[in-house]
C-alpha cells in the first residue's frame, strides 16, 4: 500500500524519507514541487497527484507536507487518515510536530514509522501500544540514557497488541487516580449582512484525560442524550450499549484521547452568542474607506464571552488601516491584508468597537468585494447545546477516582458576511 | 565578480563517477561548455550543500536540474563544506570502529547516526558488513536499528544479507510469540530472491502457529513474498485460504489485505468465510475494516441481485420531471434492454438474500467510526449495494466528515459530488453544510460548489442562487469563475430561473474584473443558445464588449454568438467583423478561428457588405503561422466563394453554416464517475489506477447462495492437533456471541432451539474466554509450561468434540446444544429455562458484573418471568455466576442493599463455593414498586465486594393475565383519556407478519396475548399494584401500524409504549 514517505518543509527541502518496500527515488517529489508551484496557497496543493509510475498523496500539517508514495489502487482516505494519525503520534511523542522536533528525534521517528507500517499496511497505530514499544523521549530520560547507556526502546514486549482491548496497556499504575472529561462545543455559523443566521450548527467533542490504575470500566451517562444527533466514537466505546441505553460504556485508553465527537441535531435552534454591527464601506473615487465594527453579547446565558478574536481579510486594494480600538489591540498586515483584532473579554456595559478609516491605493477603483469577518471566542463552563453529563461511574477497580467534567463553548468556523 | 556555487549534494565518493557526468551536463547547460577537468576531488572542493542527492539510479536530468537552487556561498559555508568533504570518508571509519567495539552504548550511538543518515536520504551502504555483524546483538534497540538498516540495504547487498538469515531462522523457533513474529517480519522484508524458499517455508509454518499475532504477521508476509517472486502465487493462495478460515479478528484484516494483493480474482475463496467476516467486522482493527469492506462490496456485487431492480421498473412508467436528469434516462434504457433480455427474471418479486442483509446490517454501526476511511468505506458499500430507501443513512456520516482536515474534505466532497448526481434527495437536507466559507481552500470551494449545483432543484434554487450571489463577490477569482459556471449549469437545468440567471450574468458583464466578465460571456453564450430570439439586446450588449475584453475564450464566444445570430444584429455584425479584421494578426488562435467563422457566416447572409472584409480576413489567414488556421481558411474559401472548381458542396454552404445547432448540455464533470468504485483512488482521479479491481455489474440471476453455508463446523473433522489449535476462537470484544451461527438460523427458529442456543452460547463463549485468559497467562510464563497446559486444554476440548462428531449433520447444532449443556453441569439452568416456555421466546440476559471488573467472576442476570414463590409482589431475577478465574470463589452473597423507598429485596441464598471454571445459578426477588428505579447492592465474595445494580426494563414489571376479548374491550373502555396512549409507527421490514409482531411484543414486555382477538391484543398486570396493562397493535397496509397502551399508571404506560415501539421498529 504505502510505498514510501517523504517529509517536506515549507521551503521545499526533503528532510526525511522512509521506505517500506524497495526504495523510491526522491526525484518522484519533483511532481509534488511542480504542483506546489502551481498552487497559489500552500493548502491548495491537491492531496492526490498522479505521476507516471506512482501516486502522491499528501497532507499538510504544521507547515510540513507529509507525502506518501503509492504504487497501486488504495482508498485515498485510507492513506490520508493514516498520515494524520502519524502526525498525531508525533505530536503526542514530542509535544509539537515541527521540523526541528522531528530532526532532533529522528531515530525515534524512524522507529515509530517502522512499527506503524509493515510492508505499507498499518500495523500498530494505537498510541498506547506504541508507547509500550518505544518510550517517548523526555528530558530526564534522555539524560539518564546518555549517562547509563540504556535505551528508550521498551525492554518488555508489548502485550497490548494481543489483547482484546488493544488501546489500553496493561499494568497501569497511578498514585492519584483521576479522570477528566472536557465537553467542548464549537459553533459553526454563517451570519449574513443583515445579521440573520444563514446556517448554524453545533459540533462537539468529549476529550478525556484518564489516569486510572488497572482495568477500570467506565460508564458515562447524559441528562439529555437525545441532543446528540450524529456521533462517532473511539473504538473503546461499546456500541450496542449506546444503541440500547444511550450510555457510554468503555474501558478507557490510558492518557489523553477523544472519547466521542458529536453533532447536535439541527432541529434545535442554535444560540448565537455574539452579534456584530458593522459598517465597512468604500466610496467611489476617494482613496478612503470607512471601517466600523462593534461587538456585543447576544445569547450567552449569563456567561462571559472571553478570548474574542476578530480577523478579516481586507480587499487587496487596501494599503493601510488607521483604526481605533476601544478595547484590546489590532494589527494589520499590509502584505497579506489580514486585519486581526484581539478583543479579549466582552463587557456588556461597554461594548468593544473598532473604528477608523482605511487607505486605498490611489487611483484604484473601489473594491467590489466586501470582507468577511471571522470570529473566535470562548465561553467557559457552558455547553451551548445544553448537553449535561449526568454521572460517571467506575467499575472493576476498588479505589475512588477523582472525577472532573469541564464544559466549554468555542466558535468554530464562525463567519459574518458584510 | 561574484562567485556562484552550484547546489548539489554528494553523498559518497562512489557516486562521483555518476556525478561527474551529471556535473558536466550541468555546466554545459550553464556556461555552454564543459569544464576542462571534472574529477571527483575537484568537485568536493567546489560543491556544496545537500538539496537533492544524486542517488543511483540517477533521476532524469530534466527534473533534477529544475530544482537546483542558486545562491552565493558565504565563506563560512565554504569552510564547512570543505571540512565536510574531508571528513566524509573518515567519519565512516569512525562509525565502523564504533560498531566493532564491545560497548553497546557505542554501537547504539553508531546505529543512531547511521539511521539518521538513512532518514536524510544519505547513502550508508558501504557500512553493510559492519552493521550486519550486529544483527544478533543483545541490546534490543541496537537490534531494531540493525533491522531497519538491513531491510533498507539488503536488496543492494544480497550476498552479505544472507549472513543474517540464520539469526532470523533461529528467531522463528523462539518460544516467545512476539519474537517469532518480529523475526518473520524482518525475514520477509529482506528483498533477496535467494531466500524465497526459506520465506515460503517460514510463512507456511507461521500460518499454522498457535499465536494469532504470528499468524497475522504471516498474512503480512504473503504480499511481500508475492512481490518478490510472483511465481509462488499458487502456494501462497493455499496459505491465504487457510488463513481466511481463521476466526480471530487480529488476522482477518491482514489476510484480506493479502488476498486483495495476491489473488483478488479468487472470489470463491470468500464464500465459506463470508458470514464469519461479516460478523467479525466490528471487532477488526480499523485499517482491516476498510480493506474487508471494500472487498465485500465487490463480493456482494457478484453474488447478490440488484436490490433496486424492481424499483427502477416501477419508476419507468412515471412521468419525468422537466429537467429530468439524464442518468435516469440511461438507467431506464438499460432497464429496457435488460427487460428484453430476461423478461422472466424481471417479473419475480425481489427478495433480498439474508446474507446481503447481514452485510448491510453489520456494516452500518461502522458509520460511527472515528476513522474517516472506515466511514467512507461503509458509505460506498451502501451506495453500491443497498436498496435506494436505505442509502440515505450514509449522508449524515459523510457530512460529519466535512468537519475534518481539508484533505479528508477534499476526498469526501469528490465522492459526495458523484453520489449527489444519482441520489440527490439524500443530501438535500444537508444543503447548508455545503455552504462555502471564505476561509476554505479554493479546491474545497470548487467541490462544494459542484455539490450545491448538483443539489439544486426548483424548491431550493432561490436559496442557492442567493448564496451564489455572495460568492461572486469573493476575492478568490478562480472560485468566482467556478461560481459563474455553476450558475450557468443551474440555469440550464432549471428552466424557471433561466431568465433570472441570465439577467444576473449580464449584470456581471459590467464587472471590473476581466476574468469575471470573460467567464460570464462564456456562460451567457451557452445560455443564449437555448433561446436566442428573445435576447437580441444581450447580444448587442456583448458585441460592444469586444472592444474591452481581452480574454481569448470570451472574445471567441462573443464572435461565435454574433456570427450565429447575425440576423438578430444585422447592423452591428459587419462592424464587429471590420474591427476584428483590423486586429486579426494580434489575436489568439481560437479567436482567429472564430473571426474566420464569423466572416464566413456574414458572407453567406450579407455578402454585399462583407464580401471584401471576408476576402481580406481569409487572405490574412492564408499566411498565418498556425496550420489549423491556414487549413480552415482554405476550406472555407472553397466552400463559400463560388468558383468554377467548387463542387456540389458550396450549394449547401448556407445549410452547413447556419444550421440550427443543438443547445449545449452543461453537465457535471462527476457524471458517470460512479462506474468506478466510490472512495477508490481511481474514482478520485477518474482514471483507472494500477491494481484497480472493477466493480462488477449485478448478476442477472443470483448464484447459488448455499455456497456460503458452513454445514459442519470444521473443527469436528480436524484430525491433526495442529489444525485444531488454530480454530479456537478468541472471544471478540463486541460482536454477538450468537453471530457465529449465521443468519439462516436466527430468531425465528423454534423457541426450544433458541433457548438452548442461548445457554450454549453463553456457555461456550465463557469457555473460550477462560481459555483465552489461561492462554494469556501462559504467554507470560515459560515455553515449557505453555506447551504443557496447551495440551491439557486441548485434550479436554477434544473429548467434547468427539461426542459431537457422531451426530448426524442435519440437526447437529441442536444436539450439540443439549449435549454440551448437560456436559457442563448447567442442567439446572436448562430445566429452569424449559419450565419457562411462555409465549415469549428467548430471555434477554443482562450483564451484572463483567469478568474484567469482577476479576474473573462474571455475573449475568435475566428476568425469568416466573412467579417468585416467596413473595408474589416480587419480580424474579435469575442470576448466573461464572467463575473465569483460576482460583475458586467462596461465599457469594449480597450485602448493603440500597433501595428507593418502598422497594424490597429477597436475597438469593449464599453460594458457598464456586470452583474455577464452574457456573452456578441463583434466583432473587425484587419488588420494584412498579418503577424502573434500580436496585443497588454489593455482591461479595470471600475476598472482594462489587457494587452492582439491577435496573428492570418496564416490560418486566408486569405479569401476564388471561382476558377474553370481551373482557379486554370492557377494561379498555374504562381506561380511556389520560390513561390511553396511542402512537403511530412504521413496522420494521422484517416484522410485518403476525407471528413476529406477537413475538416482539412479548419479548419486550411480559404480557400475554388475548386469544382469538381480531387485532393483536395483549394484557398483563403490574407486579406490585396489580394495575391492568393493555396493549393493542393494529396493523394497516404497507407496514403502518398503531400501538395503543391503556394503563392506569401513566408513567408505566408511556415507558411501555416507548419500549414496544422500539421493539417493533428496529
Amino acid at each position: 500500500m504505502i510505498h514510501s514517505l517523504f517529509l517536506i518543509n515549507a521551503s521545499g527541502d526533503i528532510f526525511l524519507e522512509k521506505h517500506w518496500k524497495s526504495v523510491v527515488s526522491r526525484s518522484v517529489c519533483d511532481y509534488f514541487f511542480e504542483a506546489q508551484e502551481r498552487a497559489s496557497e500552500p493548502e491548495n496543493v491537491p492531496p492526490v497527484i498522479p505521476t507516471p509510475h506512482h501516486y502522491l498523496i499528501s497532507v499538510l500539517r504544521h507547515r510540513i507536507y507529509f507525502v506518501a508514495v503509492i504504487q497501486s489502487e488504495v482508498p485515498p482516505l485510507f492513506v490520508i487518515e493514516f498520515l494524520h494519525r502519524v502526525v498525531d503520534t508525533f505530536q503526542d511523542y514530542f509535544g509539537v510536530c515541527t521540523e526541528a522536533a522531528i530532526k532532533d528525534n529522528v531515530v525515534v521517528v524512524y522507529e515509530l514509522l517502522e512499527e506503524m507500517l509493515d510492508n505499507g499496511f498499518p500495523l500498530a497505530t494505537e498510541s498506547n501500544i506504541l508507547k509500550e514499544l518505544i518510550k517517548p523521549p523526555t528530558i530526564l530520560r534522555t539524560m539518564v540514557n546518555t549517562i547509563t547507556g540504556s535505551t528508550n526502546v521498551g525492554e518488555q514486549l508489548p502485550t497490548g497488541q494481543l489483547s482484546v482491548v488493544p488501546w489500553r496497556r496493561t499494568g497501569v499504575k497511578y498514585t492519584n487516580n483521576e479522570a477528566y472529561f472536557d465537553v467542548v462545543e464549537e459553533i459553526d455559523a454563517i451570519i449574513d449582512k443583515s445579521g440573520s443566521t444563514i446556517t448554524a450548527e453545533i459540533q462537539g467533542v468529549i476529550d478525556a484525560c484518564v489516569k486510572l490504575t488497572g482495568m477500570p470500566d467506565l460508564t458515562l451517562s447524559f441528562m439529555n442524550p437525545r441532543l446528540l444527533d450524529d456521533v462517532s466514537f473511539h473504538p473503546c466505546v461499546r456500541f450496542k450499549r449506546w444503541e440500547a441505553e444511550r450510555i457510554l460504556s468503555f474501558i478507557p485508553p490510558d492518557g489523553n484521547f477523544r472519547l466521542l465527537s458529536y453533532h447536535v441535531s439541527s432541529q434545535n435552534l442554535v444560540a448565537i452568542p455574539v452579534y456584530v454591527k458593522h459598517n465597512i464601506t468604500f466610496r467611489e473615487g476617494s482613496s478612503q474607506g470607512r471601517f466600523d465594527l462593534t461587538l456585543g453579547p447576544k445569547q450567552t446565558m449569563g456567561k462571559a464571552v472571553e478570548a474574542v478574536l476578530v480577523s478579516s481579510q481586507l480587499p487587496r486594494g487596501v494599503l493601510n488601516a488607521n483604526l481605533n480600538a476601544s478595547q484590546g489591540t489590532y494589527t494589520f498586515d499590509p502584505v497579506t491584508k489580514m486585519l486581526t483584532w484581539d478583543v479579549g473579554k466582552i463587557n456588556p456595559q461597554k461594548l468593544p468597537s473598532l473604528k477608523g478609516s482605511m487607505n486605498l491605493q490611489a487611483g484604484a477603483s473601489k473594491p467590489d468585494e466586501n470582507p468577511t469577518i471571522n470570529i473566535q471566542l470562548k465561553i467557559q463552563q457552558m455547553a451551548i447545546s445544553g448537553l449535561k453529563v449526568n454521572r460517571l461511574d467506575m467499575y472493576g477497580e476498588k479505589y475512588k477516582p477523582f472525577k472532573g467534567i469541564k464544559y466549554m463553548t468555542k466558535a468554530g468556523k464562525f463567519q459574518v458576511r458584510t | 565578480m561574484n562567485r556562484w556555487e552550484i547546489s548539489i549534494s554528494v553523498t559518497h565518493p562512489h557516486v562521483c563517477a555518476e556525478l561527474s557526468l551529471h556535473f558536466k551536463i550541468l555546466l554545459l547547460i550553464l556556461f555552454g561548455k564543459a569544464p576542462r577537468s571534472c574529477n571527483p576531488e575537484n568537485l568536493f572542493g567546489l560543491a556544496v550543500l545537500s538539496k537533492h542527492p544524486l542517488n543511483p539510479p540517477p533521476p532524469p536530468p530534466r527534473l533534477l536540474y529544475k530544482r537546483l537552487v542558486w545562491e552565493p556561498l558565504n565563506e563560512k559555508r565554504c569552510a564547512y563544506f570543505q571540512a565536510f568533504s574531508l571528513s566524509l570518508s573518515l567519519r565512516h571509519d569512525d562509525l565502523k570502529e564504533m560498531l566493532d567495539s564491545n560497548k553497546d552504548s557505542l554501537k547504539l550511538e553508531a546505529m543512531k547516526r547511521i539511521v539518521a543518515m538513512i532518514a536524510r536520504g544519505k547513502n550508508a551502504s558501504d557500512l553493510f558488513p559492519a552493521v550486519v555483524k550486529n544483527v544478533a546483538c543483545k541490546n534490543i534497540e541496537v537490534k531494531k536499528l540493525v533491522y531497519v538498516y538491513l531491510v533498507r540495504y539488503a536488496e543492494e547487498q544480497q550476498d552479505l544479507a544472507l549472513l543474517s538469515i540464520s539469526t532470523f531462522q533461529r528467531g522463528l523457533k523462539d518460544p516467545n510469540q512476539l519474537i517469532r513474529a518480529s523475526a518473520l517480519r524482518v525475514l520477509s522484508s529482506i528483498r533477496v530472491t535467494i531466500i524465497v524458499p526459506i520465506m515460503m517455508l517460514a510463512i507456511k509454518e507461521a500460518a499454522s502457529d498457535m499465536s494469532p499475532y504470528v499468524r497475522k504477521t504471516a498474512a503480512h508476509a504473503i504480499p511481500k513474498l508475492y512481490s518478490l517472486d510472483p511465481e509462488q502465487k499458487d502456494q501462497l493462495i493455499e496459505v491465504i485460504e487457510k488463513l481466511l478460515a481463521d476466526k480471530t479478528t487480529l488476522v482477518a484484516g491482514s489476510v484480506v489485505m493479502a488476498f486483495e494483493e495476491v489473488c483478488p480474482e479468487r472470489i470463491d475463496l470468500i464464500h465459506k468465510n463470508y458470514r464469519k467476516l461479516c460478523n467479525l467486522l466490528i471487532d477488526v482493527e480499523e485499517w482491516g475494516q476498510v480493506v474487508i469492506i471494500n472487498m465485500l462490496t465487490r463480493y456482494a456485487r457478484t453474488q447478490f441481485l440488484n436490490p433496486n431492480m424492481n424499483e427502477s421498473l416501477l419508476e419507468e412508467g412515471s412521468d419525468k420531471t422537466f429537467y429530468g436528469s439524464d442518468e435516469d434516462e440511461d438507467e431506464e434504457e438499460e432497464e429496457k434492454e435488460k427487460k428484453a433480455e430476461a423478461p422472466m427474471a424481471k417479473r419475480k418479486p425481489y427478495v433480498m438474500d439474508p446474507d446481503h442483509r447481514l452485510l448491510l446490517r453489520n456494516t452500518k454501526p461502522l458509520l460511527q467510526s472515528r476513522n474517516a476511511a472506515v466511514v467512507m468505506a461503509v458509505a460506498q458499500l451502501y451506495f453500491h449495494l443497498a436498496p435506494k430507501v436505505e442509502v440515505g443513512v450514509i449522508a449524515k456520516a459523510l457530512v460529519r466528515l466535512l468537519r475534518s482536515h481539508s484533505e479528508v474534505q477534499y476526498v469526501v466532497l469528490q465522492n459526495v459530488a458523484t453520489m449527489s448526481i444519482k441520489r440527490r434527495g439524500m443530501f438535500e437536507p444537508y444543503l447548508k453544510s455545503f455552504y462555502i466559507r471564505s476561509t476554505d481552500p479554493t479546491q474545497i470551494k470548487v467541490l462544494k460548489l459542484e455539490v450545491l449545483t448538483n443539489l439544486a432543484n426548483e424548491t431550493n434554487i432561490s436559496t442557492i442562487l442567493r448564496e451564489f450571489q455572495t460568492y461572486i463577490k469573493s476575492m478568490d477569482k478562480d472560485f468566482v469563475a467556478a461560481t459563474i459556471q455553476a450558475i450557468g449549469r443551474c440555469a440550464t437545468n432549471i428552466g424557471e430561473v433561466r431568465d433570472t440567471c441570465l439577467n444576473g450574468l449580464v449584470q456581471l458583464l459590467s464587472n471590473r474584473d476581466e476574468l469575471v466578465v470573460a467567464e460570464s460571456v462564456v456562460v451567457i453564450k451557452k445560455l443564449l443558445q437555448m433561446q436566442p430570439e428573445k435576447h437580441s439586446d444581450i447580444i448587442k450588449h456583448m458585441a460592444k464588449l469586444t472592444d474591452n475584453i481581452q480574454v481569448p475564450m470570451a472574445r471567441a464566444s462573443i464572435l461565435w454568438l454574433i456570427g450565429e445570430y447575425c440576423e438578430h444584429v444585422p447592423k452591428i455584425a459587419p462592424d464587429v467583423l471590420r474591427k476584428m479584421a483590423k486586429s486579426f494578426t494580434n489575436e489568439e488562435d481560437i479567436v482567429k478561428l472564430q473571426i474566420i467563422n464569423l466572416a464566413a457566416k456574414l458572407y453567406l447572409t450579407n455578402s454585399k457588405q462583407t464580401k471584401l472584409l471576408t476576402q481580406y480576413v481569409l487572405n490574412l489567414a492564408k499566411y498565418d503561422q498556425n496550420y489549423d488556421i491556414r487549413d480552415r481558411a482554405r476550406f472555407i474559401r472553397q466552400l463559400i466563394v463560388p468558383t468554377e472548381k467548387s463542387g456540389a458542396l458550396s450549394k449547401y454552404a448556407k445549410k452547413l453554416f447556419l444550421a440550427l445547432k443543438p443547445a449545449p448540455v452543461l453537465e457535471s464533470p462527476f457524471k458517470d464517475r460512479d462506474h468506478f468504485q466510490l472512495g477508490s483512488l481511481s474514482h478520485l482521479l477518474n482514471a483507472k489506477a494500477g491494481g484497480y479491481q472493477e466493480l462488477p455489474d449485478w448478476p442477472e440471476a443470483a448464484p447459488d447462495p448455499s455456497v456460503r453455508n458452513v454445514e459442519v463446523p470444521e473443527w469436528t473433522k480436524c484430525s491433526s492437533r495442529e489444525k485444531r489449535k488454530e480454530k479456537r476462537v478468541e472471544k471478540p470484544f463486541y460482536s454477538d456471541s450468537e453471530g457465529e451461527s449465521g443468519p439462516t438460523e436466527s430468531a425465528d427458529s423454534g423457541s426450544l432451539n433458541g433457548l438452548c442456543r442461548l445457554v450454549l452460547c453463553e456457555q461456550s463463549s465463557e469457555e473460550e474466554e477462560r481459555k483465552h485468559q489461561r492462554k494469556s497467562d501462559q504467554q507470560k510464563s515459560d515455553s515449557e509450561s505453555e506447551s504443557d497446559e496447551e495440551s491439557d486444554s486441548e485434550s479436554s476440548q477434544s473429548e467434547s468434540d468427539d461426542s459431537d462428531s457422531e451426530d448426524p449433520v442435519c440437526n447437529n447444532r441442536k444436539h450439540k446444544c443439549i449435549d454440551s449443556c448437560f456436559k457442563h453441569s448447567c442442567v439446572y439452568s436448562l430445566v429452569l429455562c424449559l419450565q419457562n416456555i411462555s409465549p415469549c421466546s428467548a430471555l434477554k440476559s443482562y450483564e451484572l458484573l463483567h469478568r474484567i471488573r469482577g476479576e474473573g467472576l462474571s455475573v449475568e442476570y435475566c428476568f425469568s418471568r416466573q412467579p417468585f414463590s416467596p413473595d408474589g409482589n416480587m419480580v424474579a431475577v435469575q442470576m448466573q455466576f461464572t467463575n473465569n478465574a483460576t482460583s475458586e470463589a467462596k461465599n457469594l452473597h449480597m450485602e448493603d442493599v440500597k433501595l428507593q423507598s418502598g422497594m424490597r429485596v429477597k436475597e438469593f441464598p449464599e453460594i458457598e463455593l464456586l470452583p474455577a471454571g464452574e457456573t452456578a445459578t441463583a434466583v432473587m426477588g425484587i419488588d420494584f414498586c412498579d418503577s424502573t428505579q434500580a436496585a443497588n447492592f454489593q455482591l461479595c465474595t470471600h475476598t472482594r465486594k462489587f457494587f452492582v445494580s439491577i435496573q428492570p426494563p418496564v416490560g418486566e414489571l408486569m405479569r401476564p393475565v388471561f382476558l377474553t376479548e370481551n373482557e379486554f374491550k370492557k377494561e379498555q373502555g374504562q381506561l380511556m383519556g389520560m390513561n390511553e396512549i396511542t402512537e403511530k409507527l412504521t413496522l420494521d421490514a422484517k416484522c410485518r407478519n403476525e407471528h413476529t409482531i406477537v413475538q416482539r411484543v412479548t419479548t419486550a414486555a411480559n404480557l400475554s396475548r388475548v386469544p382469538c382477538g381480531s387485532d393483536k391484543e395483549f394484557a398483563g398486570r403490574t407486579v406490585t399494584s396489580g394495575s391492568l396493562v393493555l396493549a393493542t397493535v393494529a396493523t394497516k397496509e404497507g407496514g403502518a401500524a398503531q400501538l395503543t397502551v391503556n394503563c392506569e399508571k401513566m408513567v408505566i404506560g408511556t415507558m411501555l409504549v416507548k419500549d414496544v415501539l422500539l421493539a417493533l421498529t428496529q
